[in-house]
């Protein structure tokens, strides 16, 4: 247990260790270990970023969906409307329509019969000039009697 | 084992504590140790060597499980300095993984079997070569002085040379003129029992492991009875040895991180 020289070329080799250790070994993979770590946290944020962006998508989707169904629920209830008040018009119109073809029918017939009956009364009026005629060829005188025969057309 | 010579337990013992010597000047101190220079530096550059490959191939992405080890040192060191410094780790870290590894590993080399070891170290060092480094006074010395050193430097550059003069003289006990004298001798008595505890605690415990090892295999040696006595001691001595040999350089690394750290903070 003598000291000697050995001990000044230990330190020195010692010294020599630790100034490579300090300069050359340490700071880089400190630096990587540093970076990585960095990276590590930027991922994890990145992640939870992500997540909350997810959740606040998923909450407007969801509420952009209730919107448009709420939407699409007016749209149909309005077209329920449209449809019975379109039905309601197309009803009257129909209604009116057949109205009035009925009027137009009924007047034709109205017509029809008018001029049936003047025609029968004409005939009726011929007939009966004519059996009158027949009765009383001799005096009767179709010129003489037209006025009191018009008369009595008309009567009839 | 020198065969030429009689085997007795002491020329056994002291051939393997016999340090292969070279001397560099006049007198008994200028002598070098080459044995523990030699294998201290060879761990010393093999270890940092290898940090050294593996840092520059280093990735920010996913790590390879090289450099997943490596980071797991690092991390391990990084957080025992943390725990105890609070400052800027970058000189202090390093330091600590230095010696930690360094040390650790200069313990290690009490693993190889002492006897096979010296079948190579024989044919260039005959009359013994020391594997452990640590076992060496000088080397813990070496290492204790210059934690020493770096304690001392970090107590003027944190505080300024007065401030530390001033904390020579004026703590623990404080400021008054009387007490100027014993707050000296009590600092004194510190800056001297630091480096004293920090190298002995860590030569003493190789050194003893070095010691039980020989004299189990010194055992072994004696005979058939002997052998098979020593081998399942020795088994049990090496598990333990593990044990010593990381606690130690694990002591060891925290005690150079506690001085440097003790030397920023002012009483």
């Amino acid at each position: 247990m003598n000291l000697n020289f050995t001990l000044i070329a230990q330190a020195l080799a010692f010294a020599l260790f630790i100034w490579f250790t300090v300069k050359f070994i340490w700071p880089p993979l400190m630096r990587a270990i540093e970076r990585r770590q960095k990276q590590i946290a930027d991922g994890l944020a990145a992640g939870e970023q992500g997540r909350r962006d997810l959740e606040a998508a998923g909450k407007r989707a969801h509420e952009e969906l209730a919107e448009a169904r709420e939407r699409v629920g007016e749209i149909i209830g309005s077209a329920e409307k449209r449809d019975a008040q379109m039905l309601d018009e197309a009803k009257a119109a129909a209604r009116a329509e057949a109205d009035r073809i009925l009027a137009a029918a009924k007047a034709d017939i109205d017509q029809q019969v008018a001029r049936a009956r003047e025609a029968l009364r004409e005939q009726v009026a011929a007939l009966a000039v004519a059996g009158a005629e027949k009765i009383l060829r001799r005096e009767i005188n179709s010129e003489t009697h037209a006025e009191l025969l018009g008369q009595l057309k008309r009567e009839i | 084992m020198a065969a030429e010579h009689e085997l007795t337990p002491s020329s056994y013992i002291g051939h393997h504590l016999t340090f292969l010597q070279h001397p560099v000047g006049e007198g008994s101190f200028w002598t070098l140790n080459v044995d523990s220079l030699v294998t201290a530096a060879l761990l010393g550059v093999f270890s940092l060597g290898f940090l050294w490959w593996v840092v520059r191939g280093a990735t920010s992405g996913v790590p390879n499980k090289r450099q997943a080890f490596v980071e797991i040192l690092f991390e391990f060191v990084d957080n025992q300095a943390k725990d105890i410094f609070h400052g800027d780790r970058k000189f202090i870290a390093p330091t600590a993984l230095t010696v930690g590894l360094w040390v650790l590993l200069m313990n290690a080399m009490d693993f190889l079997p002492a006897d096979v070891l010296a079948w190579f170290t024989h044919l260039f060092a005959p009359h013994g070569f020391r594997a452990v480094p640590t076992a060496d006074v000088n080397t813990t010395f070496a290492l204790a002085l210059s934690v020493w050193l770096l304690m001392i430097y970090f107590s003027i550059a944190v505080k300024g040379l007065g401030g530390w003069i001033h904390e020579l003289f004026c703590t623990p006990f404080g400021s008054n003129v009387l007490l100027w004298l014993p707050n000296l001798l009590f600092n004194l008595v510190e800056y001297i029992s630091k480096p004293l505890s920090h190298s002995l605690r860590l030569f003493g415990n190789m050194y003893a492991g070095e010691i039980i090892f020989l004299l189990l295999w010194m055992m072994a040696g004696a005979g058939l009875a002997g052998t098979v006595f020593a081998v399942p001691l020795g088994l049990i001595w090496a598990v333990f040895h593990i044990l010593i040999v990381a606690l130690q350089a694990y002591i060891f690394m925290m005690l150079t991180v506690v001085y440097i750290s003790m030397a920023h903070e002012s009483h």
